[in-house]
């Protein structure tokens, strides 16, 4: 009994760096939590604790601590008497960078020039400047890209002394209450908004988002006290460790894709179904790489579209399977795959020609010589419960 | 009498006469983590020691499961399509694979007996 060859584990081979992995802040804790760790993004993490499936169902029912620490914490701030901030950052991504007020976080997507997106990434507004958290595989290349497009008056300050963890379900804000102190009470943090607060003494950034589609925060913390807020979040009787594996069960039932696996430089947002993420504005002034493309394929449609799939029978059929069309040629392929443990059946996100993204439509996938059929289904999988304002 | 062996694959093997039952350790088993799905072969497959003989999915993998010995598909274990997790939770008993018949029982003289199968399993 081996791993078998064709089959991935859910980590990429871009994932995998030759060099030996790095440990993250909470390295020792998460041995110390019983956690199996697996070298990923250039870091080992802890991949379970107890399992994936009860853990993946704890988050959906109480409340689960990652440790995301591998990610790239970002602070873009201009130097005094330069006020190009905002206009440098929108030459680089699609997004409402001019309309981001204090505190309040958008999603968005780094783009290359012809519109491949090159990482996915959260821009906040923070009192010194634009707060961005990419992703850990991607994130030097980020920082080089970065270094190489925005004007020398922006300072790029790599907040490598900072660990971020995340504390999602419909019991973390519970939890979480009892230790915090902060600017406005959690119940006004709502969905996609941040703040400055103080979780067991240490000062700390927390917004309410995360990966999961279950109500979260995310919070950025000083390394050296990763430990002390780690063990402050577990003392809840909601929380528990949650792995990475989990959390790519939690993420693909909500539809949040995953970049080197959903996405990559070969995507575009259009072809990822990621079109929320090219505001009204930036859409009609333009502006930002590949605006031109991306203006004809929203229009006309791009090639591919990524759509969710379930999978037909119990079997999962993973990221690299192709999709067939009638004649059994390869026109598309699935990108994650896997069981969805709360809908109990096996789902999938993959790319397919954009004329048979509707829902219903049977599509025809192939895996180590066997026959499958998944149908087009509206995502999310599980419906998200965000914290919504007005909600 | 019934003999027990084990393989590096961590596949166990109950021998009785020609006749024997496969499946994976508990080991094996905690390794993988919640099986899904479980793909057996059916009987009169031909199996060739050490090729692939059944799949086991978890939440996030696939994984191969082995034919410790060469030999014929008697019986597959019906009871894993409908209930895959019987894998986790009774490993070496109910969460069998398959039964086959033995083409060359001095193959078995390559596997691990319980006391070589836990010393190997507690040097990994």
């Amino acid at each position: 009994m081996t791993d078998a060859p064709t089959q991935n584990d859910g980590v990429a081979d871009d994932d995998v760096i030759d060099e030996a992995p790095a440990a993250l802040p909470l390295d020792a804790w998460h041995e110390a939590k019983g956690a199996r760790m697996v070298a990923f993004a250039g870091y080992l993490m802890p991949i379970q604790y107890e399992g994936i499936m009860p853990e993946h169902h704890w988050v959906r029912e109480h409340a689960g601590l990652f440790d995301v620490s591998h990610m790239g914490q970002l602070l873009l701030s201009a130097d005094d008497g330069f006020d190009g901030l905002d206009e440098a950052i929108e030459a680089l991504v699609p997004a409402d960078v001019k309309s981001l007020v204090l505190g309040k976080m958008r999603y968005s997507l780094l783009l290359a020039e012809n519109g491949g997106i090159l990482d996915d990434l959260m821009l906040s507004r923070w009192p010194g400047g634009i707060y961005v958290v990419v992703n850990g595989a991607t994130k030097y290349d980020d920082l080089a890209h970065l270094r190489e497009h925005l004007p020398d008056e922006i300072t790029i300050n790599h907040l490598d002394d900072r660990a971020l963890l995340a504390l999602q379900g419909p019991e973390a804000a519970v939890a979480l209450a009892r230790i915090v102190t902060g600017e406005y009470g959690l119940d006004a943090l709502t969905f996609m908004t941040g703040g400055r607060y103080e979780i067991a003494g240490v000062e700390a950034w927390i917004s309410r988002s995360g990966y999961t589609g279950e109500d979260g925060f995310e919070i950025s913390i000083p390394a050296v006290a990763a430990e002390k807020v780690a063990d402050a979040l577990c003392a809840q009787p909601e929380v528990k460790p949650i792995g990475l594996g989990a959390r790519d069960s939690l993420r693909l039932e909500a539809d949040l894709p995953l970049y080197g696996h959903d996405l990559d430089e070969e995507t575009t947002p259009i072809a990822a179904a990621l079109g929320f993420a090219l505001s009204k504005r930036r859409r009609e002034e333009g502006g930002f790489p590949g605006h031109e493309r991306l203006m004809i394929e929203r229009e006309q449609g791009a090639i591919l579209k990524r759509v969710g799939l379930v999978v037909e029978g119990r079997q999962p059929v993973r990221e690299g399977a192709p999709v067939l069309d009638g004649e059994g040629n390869a026109v598309g392929r699935v990108t994650s795959g896997g069981f969805s443990p709360t809908l109990q059946k096996p789902i999938a996100m993959a790319y397919v020609p954009t004329a048979s993204a509707v829902p219903g439509t049977a599509i025809t996938l192939e895996q180590r010589g066997k026959l499958f059929t998944g149908i087009v289904t509206p995502m999310p999988f599980v419906p998200h419960r965000y914290h919504r304002k007005g909600a | 009498m019934a003999q027990t062996y084990f393989s590096e694959d961590h596949e166990w093997i109950v021998v009785e006469g020609d006749s024997a039952t496969v499946g994976i350790t508990d080991y094996a088993q905690a390794q993988l983590g919640d099986i899904v799905f479980a793909e057996v072969p059916p009987a009169g497959t031909k199996l060739e020691k050490g090729k692939e003989a059944a799949v086991v999915e978890s939440v996030k993998a696939a994984s191969d499961v082995y034919a410790p010995v060469t030999g014929t598909v008697t019986e597959a274990n019906a009871a894993l399509e409908a209930d895959p997790a019987l894998v986790n939770t009774s490993p070496e008993q109910d969460g069998w694979f398959f039964k086959l018949t033995l083409a060359d029982p001095s193959e078995l003289d390559g596997l691990m007996d319980e006391a070589g199968y836990k010393a190997f399993v507690d040097s990994l």
